[in-house]
């Protein structure tokens, strides 16, 4: 186990290594220039152009660039191009908030997905499972932010509670239960949406492992022995049809960052994942990479994560 | 159902019965393609769409367009769907061709049904051609690494390929002079060294080719470690940037969208070759003689193409879904050309006055992406032989 | 003790019905070994499978049939009562021992499962019954086994294993389905002396289905050769052997390699087997047999007695 670990991880770091330099490159071997330094705006003279430059080491060599850039990111120093400010604090600002979401999310997707696609597997081909089939593609069509207006417009024309942004502008000093009920409202929608795709897209997936499970022999032997048919599923199919989503539990991490640029769009969130885009649209390189290495940080440690269950929980791999 | 009637199903007997009635592959897959109506349906909703994008792209392209989507105007706009224009205040030409707004205009008074036209050969193209670039790279990668795989790379012959790709990386980033010196001298050096190594090999190796000719990382670890390489970047967050940062352009967005999703093509062609080369055809296709590229192609191909094939019609789906949500962040084909994705996106802010702006192309959308889906799951359903019924 | 009356199992898809059992019927007496004879696909699986009702009735269907155990059909029981039977009184063993064990479960959980879900024990005396049926099957230092991972055992071991879980709980009936057709020749010799010791000391009766006629000479007491879903031929194993009375029985024995003349073709039954999806009319059999006549192609044949329990089902060489 031990000297998996110690492989593993230098493997990883050279994978990192590698990320690094390509979005390095990627960033800064694309056309235009960073936001600040804006040729055509008129208060920029070409001595604060120049000085600016300097500062941000903009006028050396791609390799001295990196290791500038490297140099600052791991010892917290990195600062933003737009604002100056130092980049980790920002990032950790707007991590909180879209680690909420995240986390509301995810709790849904998976304590749903499971019962939902345990169930569809068992009663084949009855009701509930063709109606949570059909749902399933549905959800998985639907573009999301199509999805999203359609579930604003219901929720809030029907219910009247207002779910942009994380809470209500100028709620004032009111009662914390008035407090939290506003915060709940306002997390439902967005971590509702969230989880919706990953729901459909896990129920099925869980549904066909635990149909191919149900296939086997062994399921078949434990019958034969007169093992009671709960017990049957649920101790026999599940233990082996929900291996491979231990291992998928390790790679959530990511998606910490991923897909949520959208919903933090539509809901004005302040998450990481807009400020990411923000930052991409206005140049501001050192967020941009930063996120970006932060991003394949939580990769790697998700693989190696999932790795290290696989290897506890299916006695064939530990030995 | 009792035994009485079940034996209407007795066939008439025959001494030369055979067992398994021949079907060709093609009718066989019809069949069972057939019997499966959601993928049927997917099928259909999907030739159907087919056939729209490309009367569409007719119907909407050239200087006189039979169905105009560029014409503004500005006095009937937000009109609802299925209204008529007023015709005492626009000309002859701008009058819709139908007479009235199918679909309702939009916030510049373009009809949105010539819009939707127009925009559905997008969607489509976007589709096709990204899925297109990623399974081309996943099954060459994927076969590489599969079939390949356990060869090592030599010294020389990495540094070839890093000499390669710098030269590619500086021509692409615009030091074209230094990218092509470093191409050509690249090719020099792999001529060279082909050459050399096939004179050396008769004696013992010099010292220097000892060097050279040390085996470095093999294949598959070299693919594989690309692709987790790849596999670190947030796709849609990659695409982001790159599109933000090139200008923007249909063929940018699907090159890019192509770019960015072959990891999944790869890793499932590598597997199946991996499971494929054990198996006895290939050994025996090996010991007659056949050459490997062949092998590759005539043999192990088409049986490695199911996933492949799966995860391509899921993959069409998901890239139309990619570009929908692009242009929803305005990073998407630049106006005026339509795309189902930017008149939505459009849309949103009218959200309330003109909701179909948002609801005609959103279940437009829906219905292909759907269809797409279906379509794929259907497959994988009629692909897998563990599933296929003895005939 | 066990009595299987006219069974027929169909199965249904979209297209067509197969038959695979077309009125089954066969006994086992107490003590007595039993073998069930045929070639792939003639039914013998499903109709041990109908026994323990663990039949897929989606596709398949038990249209009609009776199967008694000590005068209890054991059709009309309900799950649960299914349940009791199951393991306790009718265990079986299946044919690939590679995959009938949970890869996630020790074999000692699994051996004791067999125990526990039927007898109300604690968990160290079940853990001394699993000790001694390793012993019982021939493990060595059971004690230690009892963590291994299934895995982590060969097939012959496998199979021992499974052997163990199926007598976990002293049953009356055993069914082998082909136990050791995945396994290699010595493995297999080892396992059949293994059955034949432990019915001595269990007096349990064994219900044995091979296609292997060296296994059946080794071990029947009395021989059932399935054709299509049909009994063919049925009689003490001396009776098949020496004295067998029907085609199909008589061309399986021809075409033993060991009955064949050094350098002279070997003998085999020309055709195949049907699909149970279009079965011809008639005798299953006719369109492959040497002696059918044209009463063959219409008429199902009944079994004729030849007395000693020996049944054959074709009047043809009946009549000869």
């Amino acid at each position: 186990m031990l000297s998996f670990i110690a492989r593993s991880s230098i493997q990883k770091i050279i994978t990192l290594f590698f990320v690094s330099v390509i979005s390095f490159l990627v960033i800064h071997l694309a056309p235009g220039e960073p936001s600040q330094v804006d040729p055509l705006n008129p208060k920029f003279t070409p001595e604060m152009v120049e000085r600016f430059r300097q500062q941000f080491h903009l006028d050396q060599p791609l390799y001295i660039q990196y290791a500038y850039f490297y140099r600052d990111l791991l010892t917290g120093k990195t600062a933003s191009w737009k604002d100056n400010q130092p980049v980790l604090k920002k990032i950790w600002e707007r991590f909180k908030n879209s680690l909420l979401l995240f986390v509301v999310g995810t709790v849904l997707t998976w304590t749903l997905s499971f019962p939902i696609g345990i169930r569809s597997a068992i009663f084949r081909g009855g009701v509930y499972d063709r109606s949570a089939t059909f749902f399933s593609y549905l959800l998985i069509s639907i573009p999301g932010f199509f999805f999203a207006y359609i579930l604003i417009i219901l929720v809030v024309s029907t219910l009247h509670v207002p779910v942009i942004d994380m809470e209500t502008f100028g709620l004032g000093n009111t009662s914390w239960l008035r407090w939290l009920m506003d915060r709940v409202w306002h997390l439902l929608l967005p971590s509702v949406l969230g989880a919706t795709g990953g729901i459909a897209v896990l129920s099925r997936y869980v549904r066909s492992q635990m149909m191919e499970v149900e296939s086997q022999d062994y399921v078949r032997t434990a019958r034969a022995k007169g093992v009671p048919e709960e017990q049957v599923h649920y101790k026999h199919a599940l233990r082996n049809a929900l291996l491979p989503f231990v291992t998928m539990f390790g790679l959530i991490l990511p998606g910490l960052i991923g897909g949520s640029v959208i919903i933090e769009s539509i809901f004005a969130w302040p998450g990481m994942g807009r400020m990411a885009y923000e930052a991409i649209l206005a140049r501001d390189y050192p967020i941009v990479l930063t996120v970006n290495f932060i991003s394949a940080v939580l990769v790697l440690m998700g693989t190696f994560v999932s790795d290290v269950l696989y290897m506890v929980v299916d006695p064939r791999i530990r030995l | 159902m009792s035994a009485k009637e079940a034996e209407r199903f007795l066939q008439p007997p025959g001494m030369e019965k055979p067992v398994a009635s021949r079907e060709s592959q093609w009718r066989e897959f019809w069949r069972l393609l057939t019997k499966n109506r959601l993928a049927f349906v997917g099928l259909f909703i999907f030739v159907f769409f087919f056939l729209i994008a490309l009367g569409g792209l007719i119907l909407t392209s050239g200087t006189k367009p039979f169905f105009d989507p560029a014409v503004v105007r500005l006095e009937e706009k937000l009109r609802p769907p299925l209204s008529s224009p007023k015709s005492e205040i626009l000309g002859s030409d701008r009058i819709p061709r139908l007479g009235l707004y199918l679909f309702g205009t939009d916030e510049l008074g373009r009809d949105v049904f010539s819009r939707m036209l127009q925009g559905a050969w997008v969607s489509l193209t976007v589709g096709f051609v990204a899925v297109g670039i990623a399974v081309f790279i996943g099954i060459l990668l994927g076969g590489i690494s599969g079939y390949y795989g356990q060869n090592a790379v030599r010294a020389d012959q990495m540094l070839v390929m890093i000499v390669w790709l710098l030269g590619i990386g500086l021509s692409v980033a615009g030091k074209a002079a230094v990218g092509i010196l470093l191409l050509v001298g690249g090719s020099t050096l792999f001529i060279f060294s082909r050459g050399w190594k096939r004179n050396e090999g008769r004696r013992e190796p010099s010292g220097w080719a000892r060097v050279l000719w040390r085996k470095t990382i093999s294949i598959d670890t070299l693919v594989m470690r690309f692709v987790d390489i790849m596999l670190c970047f947030p796709s849609f967050f990659l695409i982001l940037t790159v599109v933000a940062l090139l200008p923007a352009s249909l063929y940018n967005i699907m090159v890019v969208i192509g770019l960015t999703s072959w990891m999944g093509t790869t890793r499932f062609v590598r597997a199946e070759f991996l499971s494929l080369r054990e198996q006895d055809f290939v050994t025996a296709a090996h010991a007659l003689g056949v050459s490997n590229w062949r092998i590759i192609f005539r043999h192990m191909i088409p049986n490695a193409i199911a996933p492949v094939l799966v995860s391509a019609t899921i993959g069409i789906a998901t890239a139309i879904l990619t570009e929908a949500g692009l242009s929803f962040l305005g990073l998407g084909v630049p106006p005026p050309h339509a795309t189902w994705g930017n008149i939505l996106s459009d849309g949103k802010n009218f959200i309330f006055d003109a909701p179909w702006l948002t609801f005609i192309p959103g279940v437009a959308i829906l219905i292909v992406v759907l269809s797409f889906n279906l379509f794929g799951e259907g497959l994988r359903d009629i692909l897998n032989p563990r599933l296929r019924e003895r005939s | 003790m066990l009595s299987v009356k006219d069974l027929k199992v169909y199965f249904y898809s979209d297209s067509r019905v197969a038959r695979a059992l077309d009125g089954v019927s066969y006994e086992l007496r107490r003590g007595e070994t039993v073998c069930l004879v045929g070639e792939s696909g003639c039914g013998k699986t499903v109709s041990a499978l109908t026994i323990l009702r663990i039949l897929p009735q989606p596709p398949g269907r038990i249209m009609d049939g009776k199967i008694f155990l000590d005068h209890q059909n054991l059709l009309d029981l309900d799950e649960d009562e299914m349940r009791k039977v199951r393991g306790r009184r009718i265990a079986m063993i299946f044919q690939e021992p590679m995959t009938s064990l949970n890869p996630v479960f020790s074999i000692g959980e699994q051996i004791g499962e067999a125990i526990l879900v039927h007898e109300k024990v604690d968990q160290e005396e079940a853990r001394k019954r699993c000790i001694q049926l390793l012993k019982d099957v021939g493990i060595p230092s059971p004690e230690e086994r009892l963590k291994d991972y299934p895995h982590q055992l060969s097939g012959g071991q496998r199979q021992r294993v499974m052997i163990a879980m199926a007598l976990a709980c002293h049953p009356e009936l055993v069914i082998a389905d082909e136990p050791t057709t995945a396994l290699d020749v010595t493995i297999q010799a080892q396992i059949l002396n293994l059955f034949r010791e432990l019915k001595r000391k269990r007096e349990m009766s064994l219900l044995y289905i091979t296609h292997d006629l060296g296994v059946v000479a080794n071990i029947a007491d009395r021989v059932y050769v399935m054709y299509a879903g049909v009994i063919a031929e049925q009689g003490e194993v001396r009776h098949i052997f020496h004295d067998p009375r029907h085609p199909y029985t008589q061309g399986l024995l021809a075409s033993l390699p060991i009955r064949a003349k050094r350098g002279k073709a070997l003998h085999s039954i020309p055709g195949t087997v049907p699909n149970p999806a279009f079965k011809p009319e008639g005798c299953p059999f006719h369109p492959r047999c040497p002696f059918a006549i044209e009463r063959c192609r219409f008429e199902f044949p009944e079994m004729c007695d030849y007395g000693g329990g020996h049944l054959s089902r074709c009047p043809v060489l009946y009549g000869r």
